[in-house]
Formats: C-alpha cells, sequence, structure tokens
C-alpha cells in the first residue's frame, strides 16, 4: 500500500491551473467575440449592407484563431480528472460525469458542427441559415459553459447528493438539485456576463488601435459602440451576479470569503476592505501580528454585502477555526454554525465507521452494520475532514485569494467607468488619444481581471477539491511525481509554441484588417 | 427497466461513441496520407481542406466519448485513465496538437511555418492511432491494477486503484496482440481516409492515387487485423460467474460470446462484409465514390459488436491480469441506478445531434471539393 508522495498533489494542481489558465485564455473571448460577431451578422441580414458582412468576417477570423485553442486546452481538461484525479473520479463521478457528458451531447456538437457553417458556409448556405449557424456556435459555447460550470458549483457547494457507504462513494439524488443549485446559477451567469467585458474589451482595443493608426474610422467607431454597449451591459451583470456570488460564499464557504477579505477576527458590522496591503510577516492563522500594514475600509461593508444585514457577524479565519459564534441571517434569524473541532470529530467519525461497517459486513454482522451506517450517515457531510490532520490545512492562501480579490472587484469598477465614458464621448474618442490607448491597454487589463476572478474561485477553496467532503490531498491519482513534471513540461512547452503562434496570426489579421476581407 | 437495463444501455452508448470514433478517425488516417496522395502544394491544400470541413467532429466525439465514459462508469475512467497515465497522455496530446493545425497552418502570422503543423497533423494520425489501437487492445489482454475501495480511509495512502507497473501503461506498448490492433486501427484509418477522399474531392489525380492506396492499406489492415482476431477469439477470455461477480479465464471466450449473442455475432459478420466491400468499391470500382459508406457503416458495426462482446454475456471490459477479481465489468463500475436514468433521459438527445450533424454535412458537402474552390480567394485552411 505504502504512503503518497505528497508532491504529487503540489504538481497535479500545479498542472491542472496551467492547463486551465491556457484552456481560460481563449474561453472569455469566444463567448464573447461569437455574441458580437453574430449580432454583426443580424445587421447584415436585416439591412443588406455589405459592410456589416465584412465586419462580422473580420472579428470572425480572430473568433475561428482563438476558437481552436480552447478546443485543445479544453481535451485535456476533461481527461486529467481521469489521469491525475482519479480518486476524485471515483468518488464523485456519479454526479460530476454527468454535466460533463450533457456538455458533449448538447454544446460541443452544436459548437463544432455550426462552427463549420459559419467559417466556410457563406457561399453554401442561404443567408438565414449563415445567421442561424453563427448564433448557434454561441449558444453551444454558452451550453458548454453551462454544464461545466454546474460541475464547477458542485465541487463548492455539493448538493443534491448523499455519500453510499455500500458503493463508497457519492450519489446523485437530485438532478434538479444539482442543475438549480444557487451556487451553479450564480457561478454560471457571473462567469459568463463578466467573459463579455473581455471581447468588448477585445473589440474596442483592436478598433482604437485603428483610430490612432486613422484607418478603418468607420469600422472602428461601430465596432466600439456594439462592444460597449455589450460591454456595459457585461459589467452591470457582472457586478449584480458578483454581489449573489458573494452571498453563496458567504453562507457556503466562509473561509474563502475571510481569506478574500484577509478576516482574521470577525465582529457585528464588519467592514469590507476597498484597499489594503497585507502584513508579509503573518505566518500563522492564530500569532498575534496584525494582517494588515495598511487598509481602507468602508463601515460595515462586509456585514452586508455577506449576510444583507449591516451588523451581520463576518467570521475570520481564527474565528472558523477556533471559535464559536452565532450567525445572523437576513430575516434577522440567528444560528450556531458547527466549529472546525465538531468537523474534524464527524470527520473522524464518518471514516471509523466506513471501517467499521466494511468490516461488519464481511462477517455478515448485520447489526453492527446497522449501527455504523446510521453513524456514518450522520457524519458523512464532514467525511473529508477525516483527511486533515492539522486546522492550518484549512486555511486557503490568503495573500493570493485577497489580492486576486481586490484586483477584481477593483479593475471591474474601472470596466464600468470605461465602457460608460465610450458611451458618452461616442465619436468624439478618435481625437481623445488617451482613451484610445487605455482602450488597447484594457484587453490585457479584462483577461487579468478575469483570471483573478478565477482564482479567487479555486484558490480560495483550497484545500477542498468537493467541499467538506473531499481534500485535493485524497483526490489525486498514484502517479510517479516525475511523470507529472514530464507531462506539466510537454504541455507548457507545447502551449508556449501556440500563445506565440496565435499571437503572430491575430497580430498580422489585425495589422491587414477588415479592408482585406473580400 | 432496472438496473442492469440501463448499465447494458450506457455500455451500449459508449461502444457506439467508440465505434463511430473509429469511423471518423479517417481524418486521422488522411493526416497521414498527405504527402502520399498530395503531390503537389494545391493538391495538399485540398486534402487538408477536405478533412479540415470534419476535423473537430471526430475531436468532439472523442471528448464526448470520455465524458460519457467518465458519467456512465466512472470506476473505470479513474482507473484507466489515472493507471496508465501514460499512453493516455501521450494520445491527449497527439490531439491537442490538432486543434489548433488546421486553422494555424497557412495563417499569415504563423512563425513556425506550414511543415510545422502538418508534422503536427501527421503526429496525431499516427501516434493518435496507434495509442488508441493498444489503449482498446488491453480491454482484451487486461492490465496490471488492482481496485481496494476500503483505501479510501487509509490516510497515508487513500487511493483506490493502483497501478501496479512503474511503466504506468507504456508496458502495453510490448504486448503483440495490442500492437496488432493499434497497427490494425491505424490502417483502417488510412483506408477510409482514401475512401473519404474519393468520395469529396473532385480531382482525377487524387482519386486515382487515392484508390491505389486503398488497397495497399487494406492489406496491411487485414494481416494486422486477422492474427489479433484469431489470437483473440481463441484465446483466454475474462468471463465472469453471473451470481458471484467472480471474475475466471476462458478459452474461447469472446468467440463464444458472438455465438451465444448470435444477434451481435451476425452484426459483426455484416461489419465485415460491409467493410470488404467498401474497399472493394474504393480500389477496383472505376467510377463509384461510395465505398466510404459501405466501408463506415462496416467499421461502426465491426467495433460496435467487438465492444458488445467484451461489456456483455458475463464478460470483463478491463481486465487485470495482476489481480482478476480487480477486473471491471458493466456492473461493477457503472454510475448509480438513478444517475444512469437520469443520462438516459438525457441521451434521447442524441437521435437529433446525429440528424443535424447529417444535414449539415450533406449541405457543406452537396459540391466536391476541386481546384476552383482553392483558387477563390475565400476562406480556407
Amino acid at each position: 500500500m505504502g504512503t503518497l508522495d505528497l508532491s504529487i498533489i503540489d504538481w497535479s494542481r500545479a498542472q491542472f491551473a496551467v492547463t486551465a489558465l491556457y484552456h481560460w485564455l481563449s474561453v472569455p473571448l469566444t463567448l464573447s467575440l461569437g455574441f458580437i460577431m453574430a449580432v454583426m451578422e443580424t445587421l447584415y441580414y436585416r439591412t443588406g449592407n455589405e459592410e456589416w458582412k465584412r465586419m462580422t468576417k473580420f472579428w470572425m477570423h480572430l473568433f475561428a484563431a482563438n476558437f481552436v485553442l480552447g478546443i485543445a486546452g479544453g481535451i485535456i481538461l476533461e481527461f486529467q480528472f481521469g489521469t491525475n484525479w482519479s480518486n476524485y473520479s471515483w468518488l464523485v463521478g456519479d454526479i460530476f460525469g454527468a454535466p460533463l457528458a450533457i456538455e458533449g451531447i448538447m454544446a460541443f456538437f452544436l459548437e463544432s458542427t455550426f462552427f463549420v457553417v459559419m467559417i466556410f458556409g457563406w457561399n453554401k448556405t442561404s443567408k438565414g441559415f449563415h445567421l442561424v449557424s453563427t448564433w448557434l456556435t454561441w449558444v453551444g459555447a454558452t451550453l458548454s459553459a453551462l454544464w461545466i460550470l454546474v460541475a464547477n458549483a458542485w465541487m463548492q457547494y455539493p448538493t443534491g447528493t448523499f455519500f453510499n457507504i455500500d458503493t463508497v462513494r457519492n450519489e446523485m439524488t437530485s438532478f434538479s438539485a444539482v442543475l438549480f443549485s444557487p451556487v451553479a446559477m450564480s457561478k454560471f451567469f457571473h462567469t459568463v456576463t463578466s467573459s463579455w467585458i473581455v471581447g468588448a474589451a477585445f473589440v474596442i482595443g483592436v478598433s482604437s488601435w485603428y483610430l490612432l493608426k486613422k484607418r478603418n474610422i468607420e469600422f472602428s467607431h461601430k465596432s466600439i459602440l456594439i462592444a460597449s454597449v455589450f460591454g456595459l451591459a457585461g459589467i452591470l451583470l457582472t457586478i449584480f451576479t458578483g454581489d449573489s456570488s458573494a452571498y453563496q460564499v458567504a453562507q457556503k464557504q466562509p473561509m474563502k470569503l475571510a481569506a478574500m477579505e484577509g478576516l482574521y477576527h470577525g465582529k457585528n458590522g464588519t467592514s469590507l476592505i476597498a484597499f489594503g496591503v497585507l502584513n508579509p510577516e503573518k505566518k500563522v492563522y492564530n500569532d498575534s501580528i496584525p494582517p494588515f500594514l495598511f487598509k481602507m475600509s468602508i463601515p460595515d461593508g462586509l456585514s452586508w454585502l455577506a449576510y444583507h444585514h449591516l451588523h451581520a457577524f463576518v467570521p475570520g479565519v481564527q474565528d472558523l477555526l477556533d471559535g464559536s459564534y452565532l450567525l445572523t441571517m437576513a430575516n434577522g434569524e440567528q444560528i450556531k454554525p458547527l466549529t472546525t473541532d465538531e468537523k474534524l470529530t464527524f470527520g473522524r467519525m464518518s471514516h471509523q465507521a466506513m471501517i467499521d461497517y466494511r468490516l461488519a459486513k464481511k462477517d455478515k454482522n448485520d447489526s453492527l452494520m446497522s449501527v455504523n451506517r446510521a453513524i456514518f450517515d450522520a457524519t458523512s457531510p464532514y467525511f473529508g475532514y477525516g483527511y486533515v490532520k492539522t486546522k492550518t490545512q484549512l486555511v486557503p492562501n490568503v495573500p493570493l485569494t485577497f489580492y486576486a480579490f481586490h484586483f477584481m472587484v477593483i479593475f471591474g469598477g474601472f470596466f464600468l467607468l470605461f465602457f460608460a465614458l465610450l458611451l458618452y464621448f461616442r465619436r468624439k474618442i478618435q481625437n481623445m488619444k488617451w482613451l484610445l490607448w487605455l482602450g488597447i491597454f484594457s484587453i490585457p487589463l479584462a483577461y487579468l481581471t478575469s483570471f483573478s476572478g478565477w482564482i479567487v474561485a479555486e484558490v480560495g477553496r483550497q484545500p477542498w477539491a468537493i467541499q467538506d467532503l473531499l481534500p485535493t490531498f485524497a483526490a489525486v491519482s498514484n502517479v510517479p511525481v516525475s511523470s507529472i513534471k514530464t507531462t506539466l513540461t510537454i504541455f507548457v512547452l507545447i502551449y508556449t509554441v501556440f500563445f506565440i503562434t496565435i499571437v503572430g496570426v491575430m497580430t498580422r489579421e489585425i495589422r491587414k484588417g477588415p479592408e482585406s476581407i473580400k | 427497466m432496472d438496473y442492469a437495463f440501463f448499465q447494458a444501455y450506457w455500455w451500449f452508448l459508449v461502444s457506439l461513441l467508440g465505434a463511430l470514433l473509429v469511423f471518423l478517425f479517417f481524418v486521422q488516417g488522411g493526416q497521414t496520407l498527405l504527402y502520399t496522395i498530395g503531390k503537389t502544394e494545391q493538391e495538399r491544400t485540398m486534402l487538408v481542406n477536405s478533412l479540415g470541413r470534419k476535423w473537430d467532429i471526430t475531436f468532439t466525439t472523442l471528448v464526448t466519448f470520455g465524458g460519457a465514459a467518465f458519467a456512465s462508469f466512472p470506476l473505470f475512467y479513474a482507473t484507466s485513465f489515472g493507471g496508465a497515465y501514460w499512453p493516455w497522455m501521450l494520445l491527449l496530446v497527439c490531439f491537442v496538437l490538432q486543434a489548433v493545425s488546421y486553422e494555424w497552418r497557412t495563417k499569415a502570422g504563423n512563425i513556425f511555418g506550414h511543415k510545422m503543423f502538418e508534422t503536427f497533423l501527421f503526429i496525431n494520425g499516427f501516434g493518435g492511432l496507434i495509442l488508441f489501437g493498444i489503449a482498446v487492445g488491453t480491454f482484451f489482454t487486461g492490465s496490471d491494477f488492482t481496485v481496494n475501495k476500503g483505501d479510501l480511509t487509509q490516510l497515508a495512502m487513500p487511493v483506490i486503484s493502483t497501478w501496479h507497473t512503474p511503466w504506468h501503461g507504456l508496458e502495453a506498448v510490448l504486448n503483440v496482440r495490442n500492437l496488432l490492433l493499434g497497427f490494425s486501427i491505424f490502417f483502417l484509418a488510412r483506408v477510409l481516409g482514401s475512401l473519404y477522399f474519393i468520395n469529396n474531392i473532385a480531382d482525377d489525380m487524387i482519386v486515382k492515387r487515392s484508390r491505389k492506396q486503398v488497397l495497399r492499406d487494406a492489406i496491411a489492415f487485414l494481416v494486422m487485423f486477422l492474427p489479433f482476431l484469431v489470437w483473440t477469439f481463441f484465446s483466454q477470455g475474462f468471463a465472469v460467474q453471473p451470481d458471484s461477480g467472480v471474475v475466471f479465464l476462458e478459452k474461447g471466450k469472446y468467440f463464444f460470446n458472438f455465438i451465444q449473442m448470435p444477434l451481435v455475432g451476425l452484426l459483426f459478420l455484416v461489419g465485415v462484409v460491409s467493410l470488404l466491400y467498401g474497399i472493394f468499391l474504393g480500389a477496383f470500382s472505376k467510377s463509384s465514390t461510395k465505398g466510404i459508406w459501405f466501408a463506415g457503416i462496416g467499421s461502426v458495426l465491426a467495433v460496435l459488436t467487438l465492444l458488445l462482446n467484451i461489456g456483455y454475456n458475463n464478460t470483463s471490459f478491463y481486465p487485470s491480469i495482476y489481480d482478476l477479481q480487480s477486473s471491471l465489468t458493466i456492473f461493477n463500475s457503472s454510475s448509480s441506478f438513478f444517475t444512469l436514468k437520469v443520462m438516459s433521459v438525457v441521451s434521447l438527445l442524441i437521435p437529433f445531434v446525429l440528424a443535424y450533424i447529417v444535414y449539415v454535412w450533406r449541405v457543406m458537402d452537396k459540391k466536391q471539393i476541386d481546384k476552383a474552390e482553392m483558387d477563390e480567394d475565400n476562406v480556407k485552411y
């Protein structure tokens, strides 16, 4: 049996993070540019104006170059659950696998079939069928996002499931609970609408460059107008869905919320950090070193954000690990959550109950089986705590989560202002060089903001692969570290070649400009 | 409809996806023939563009095959992918290389040049197919793994599936029977690739060379596949006692499965005949372009029935030669009754998916690819 080499976990996580990051270079642009060019093609369909067709085709070329990068990254992510997270695959495959299979049947075929018509079908199909194909490509991409985010949300908030002691795995009890879980809905709308910002920034950035070069003036103004309206809608919806996401995090993953805010000691009426610099000397959650070197905060802000109640108690890291506290809900009701010590005890009890149950089953001892089954059923929601040795394992990387969260929020605010300014100045922006330059820089900023959102979501939930049920250190495959390092190196090399190529391809297409489209 | 029905139904669906995938590997087979059939840059452009309208359907079928296997047989997914790490990972690398190659190959800003992406397409065609065939070969020949669910509560080593060779799947390459299947899939895909070119491209030279190539690859395919088939039929198979679930070795198991499931056996024969007829049309007919359909339907039937053979009739579809009792069957590795039922409702969408794929395929292929189309300054790969 042996002992699991713990560096397997770090390398498996590194491989997943790197491949996910590369995948996410492509996805937000697919989700957003797909919509923008479908709108343009609709305008072409309705007006018959060839200029709209040219615009559609130009953005479609860039869309296609980007789309295939997403396909290349996506396949690895799917199979990696098996190759590097085999225990995870068995333990939750009964729930997690379903959305992945449905994603394939419902979304991927739609995307890939109509993508071909969209790219090659201009002269082979009717105008109407082509337009429908462009929309269906976008619908397919968005449906794919729905299913994978349902799966991801289930990892953060495992609902509609029970742990079957006989089959030694979690099994689905309600598909609708998994699909319509509040976390899934917030996550889907937040991720998709925030991706719109990336596409909007991309279109605005490219068009700004044309305006700076004093070429394709009409094309650029029209593109910026459509992208700004889309971007503004995107950021407003992102803020709205971000608020509900934060509310869900407070209820379901209070440790993540504490890390997002660098909060160690909570109180009634906790303030929200608007801007802060963490103290790098703070190493352990329960030392006496103050967590901040500097901070600016909004009084009672976090209490409102987390519980929609100005005087609500928001637990910090230390409260969650060492204390007991009362939570005030939006309706004023107070509840007392389980302490970490209680959860750790339940986790160990569930492990022991499973061991004893299996022994009793072997001995055909029915009464002992039913006793242990009862203990297991009562404690198995905390099964993952049975793997936890020290409480510090339960604290995610606070600085990374904190800075990523604040970067995301601050630049979310920037994009609200940015899109509004573009819509306010309209054609005047042509002479506002600083705004056009800002337009170009908004492309990397939009990506970084989108990445930081994922860092908050995924780093903030550590150590859990499945919240409370399975920590990452019990989810892996037992593959030699050298093998994982080698495959990671292969992926980094390939993706670097890809990255260089796509930057080259896109730059050349943009330089050639829409005037090259026939 | 009980639990066993849904387990069998999902094995059928996964097998069907696998069978469709093997047919759609004509894209990969075609990719390995770019320089054999295409002698000029323009001919190669026609070949690439012909395959380029289909590659993503093959890719999507592979991804859905993986997703369906994960959802319906998660213990297989965990054990095989997490254990035979190397062949699966290398297979994925081959497909990652393919995903971008069509789109970026001839783009002006591609600083690496078109040759590199053509090499990627060859790697995908050669490596991807051989590795896939070897991996599927282990379904017949077995692997070195154990499954012990009790390990979940072993804090120092909670991983339940353990692979017992340090090569993590690469050892399968040394098994001759796996290699035979690997090369069978490779040559079959090349046959299908040539037949597809005959059907899809209007160019005399390409069609002429493709017809020659069909025959060459068909011979190579038969040289690889017949020994695999005979060896598999008459060697020991992994049988399961229906009442106790105990796995044991039984000589001629896979042959008798076809006899004991006559419909499956018959369909296998129909598949083989249809495949051979497709090859005949491709290699010897002067004008027929229909070879791909006969060979395609034949391959789907043959692969489907071979996979049904190892899943049904008390057989282990993913056997362990290290510990027979760790072998996986459709009953001990499937998802729960509830999940299989939910997904079965979703599977009712499959006919619609197939229908729109066929419709789009017909619309896009109404006119064969020719030189004139390539010369038009239109969108092309």
